[in-house]
């Protein structure tokens, strides 16, 4: 863990991403500092998930470089990658808990594969972590097809938290929740970024975790960053889509 | 953070102190519970013991609980601990550890190996009992869907029925012809060897020709397609159910049955019986090439031959065999594919179980016949 505190540890440069004739990300350019939670948001289908698959190698860029934690991951070794993919944790849009373990054994499967602890020390830790995520250890025993929608989005963070990673991809944690529990997750993000050093890379269109949890917002349209900056320079910005976005109907609400 | 964790005894009066410095992280979670272990032993019977964090440099999920369960075990043995010189910035992740119920985890039912075989032995009766009912009820909402569509014509599928007659019939062709015509070889060139010794050649045509028209035709095409479409369509309608698509469906006011399973049994029905013609004709061509190239019987000996060996009965027997052992794959393969819940898992076993049951069910479907022709006199 070499760098300062304010090393980016997300560096992303002029990233394009194209599917066939689409151009979805275009020159794209942004950093994640250590420690920061960076809400990131954007209209449906302007690239918020590509630009977060891009990041962590599932969908291929046609130019750019990405650094995660200063690895670039296209030209790094097998080795290397997989000590970066050790150190970030993944809450994907649909949770992607795999079908044919249970709960237990979905939080288990990375801890199992990267660390030598006990089972017994395996389960205790597994029922915290469903403890953070506001689950009770009953739930342990189940399998995903038997979740509800905003359980099986808590069961797949707590796999995410699973290793105590550095960095968290949070591709919209918040929809599929009730109000009372998007509030604790917000605040069970601003606790694990701050006792853990945590950084948080969190898609989202849920104004109040915006509010609460982010300490900076991404705005991504037309394949590029259009504004990044504190909440008050988004409420301050003249761009339409973000006077729309921030001064709607749904946002008087919370920023009153 | 190059260097590991510690857990040091310190003095402290009477009392025990101990002292955890360094990294308390995920990464040396199986040393940090060794120490706490041993230091769980030293306490012994001391009345009080002092826990000191200040000096730990970084902390997650995996040494907070373990700070936790030390003291936890402590407090259980009648031992009072105290932990002091948190920072302000891990203390509100000790206090979500804390909320951590104890001992939640209920260990696992065992039961003696008679009555877990004795339960495996009662579950598969109760499995096959309610396979058989399935399929009873398969075909009974098939034909009750088939009565629906009988009367209003304009409900029937044909898109779907012709797609799914491209998937199973047109592009099963080549390999159905290329095996049947490879077996056709096989059973003449074992024949000749094997009658030869007799000087009872020429017969080997009666028995290819009555074995590839009444038996081996019709069966080796079934057991092919149940292996090809049959999986087909159990992965389909498996997949479509795990992901609601069949419930959609429904709550559209459509017959998933309907909709879903009838045009694919009726492409099926269609295809069988031709792809079992295809398949005896190439295996009949097969059969003719190596009596000829192998056994020296000339083209138009193998031809009076074939004539005068079998009758129209032959190949009537095959073809009355072929649509009913396609209902039966396409009604395996259907109640397996829509049986799918919600695992991957279970994708993958109903997907084997509609080949496996399939092929089954096909081999007992053609001994039932063997009797009923033989005793029709057919």
């Amino acid at each position: 863990m070499v760098g300062d505190a304010s090393d980016p540890i997300i560096r992303v440069r002029d990233v394009s991403v194209r599917f066939g004739a689409t151009k979805v990300l275009d020159g794209l350019s942004l950093d994640v500092k250590r420690g920061e939670i960076l809400g990131f948001v954007g209209p449906s289908g302007a690239g918020k998930s590509v630009l977060t698959r891009t990041i962590i190698g599932l969908v291929p860029k046609v130019g750019g470089s990405i650094e995660v934690f200063g690895v670039d991951l296209e030209t790094a070794n097998v080795t290397a990658r997989r000590a970066v993919e050790r150190r970030w944790g993944v809450l994907f849009q649909q949770g992607a808990l795999f079908s044919s373990l249970n709960v237990r054994q979905n939080i288990q499967f990375p801890v199992r594969e990267y660390l030598h602890v006990s089972q017994r020390l395996l389960d205790e830790i597994t029922v915290a972590k469903l403890g953070m995520v506001g689950l009770r250890p009953e739930v342990a025993d189940r399998y995903p097809s038997e979740l509800s929608g905003g359980m099986i989005k808590r069961v797949a963070l707590a796999r995410a938290l699973a290793l105590d990673p550095e960095l968290v991809f949070l591709d919209e944690p918040t929809s599929g929740l009730d109000p009372i529990g998007a509030g604790d997750f917000d605040d069970l993000v601003r606790t694990l970024q701050r006792t853990l050093g945590l950084t948080v890379f969190m898609v989202t269109h849920d104004l109040d975790s915006l509010h609460t949890a982010c300490d900076r917002i991404a705005v991504l349209g037309n394949g590029k960053i259009i504004a990044a900056g504190s909440m008050a320079d988004m409420l301050a910005s003249q761009h339409p889509w973000l006077k729309a976005y921030f001064h709607g109907k749904r946002a008087r609400a919370v920023v009153g | 953070m190059g260097d590991s964790p510690t857990l040091q005894q310190i003095a402290r009066g009477d009392a025990l102190g101990l002292s955890a410095a360094g990294p308390w992280t995920a990464r040396f979670a199986p040393a940090l519970e060794r120490m706490v272990a041993d230091a769980e032993k030293l306490a012994g019977s001391r009345s009080g013991i002092f826990i000191d964090v200040s000096q730990i440099s970084g902390l997650d999920t995996f040494g907070a609980w373990l700070i936790e369960r030390l003291r936890r075990n402590l407090t259980q043995g009648g031992i009072e601990a105290t932990i002091a010189g948190l920072s302000l910035n891990y203390s509100s992740l000790v206090d979500e550890v804390r909320r951590v119920p104890a001992s939640a985890v209920s260990p696992a039912v065992r039961q003696s190996a008679l009555t877990g075989l004795l339960e495996d032995v009662g579950r598969n009766v109760v499995g096959f009992g309610t396979t058989l009912t399935g399929l009873i009820g398969m075909l009974g909402a098939v034909l009750a869907a088939g009565g629906r569509v009988i009367r209003h014509p304009r409900s029937f599928r044909l898109t779907s029925t012709v797609h799914h007659l491209e998937q199973v019939c047109w592009r099963a062709v080549p390999i159905i012809v290329l095996i049947t015509f490879l077996i056709g070889c096989i059973i003449s060139q074992q024949g000749i060897f094997h009658f030869r010794k007799f000087g009872a050649d020429i017969f080997v045509v009666d028995m290819l020709g009555v074995l590839v028209l009444r038996e081996i035709g019709v069966l080796l095409v079934a057991i092919m397609v149940a292996g090809r479409s049959g999986s087909a369509y159990a992965a389909e309608l498996g997949s479509m159910k795990m992901r609601e698509e069949i419930d959609a469906l429904r709550t559209m006011g459509f017959d998933p049955i309907e909709v879903l399973v009838l045009p694919r049994m009726l492409a099926l029905v269609i295809a069988l019986p031709i792809l079992a013609f295809l398949g005896a004709i190439a295996a009949l061509y097969g059969g003719g090439l190596v009596t000829w190239l192998y056994g020296g019987v000339q083209p138009e000996a193998f031809l009076i031959r074939l004539r005068d060996a079998i009758s129209i009965d032959h190949f009537v027997v095959g073809m009355i065999k072929a649509p009913v052992m396609a209902a039966v794959i396409g009604i395996v393969a259907c109640v397996e594919g829509l049986a799918v819940q919600g695992s991957a898992e279970s994708l993958g076993r109903r997907t084997t179980s509609s080949v496996v049951k399939g092929i089954f069910f096909v081999i007992v479907m053609d001994g039932l016949f063997a009797i009923f022709f033989a005793s029709i006199g057919m």
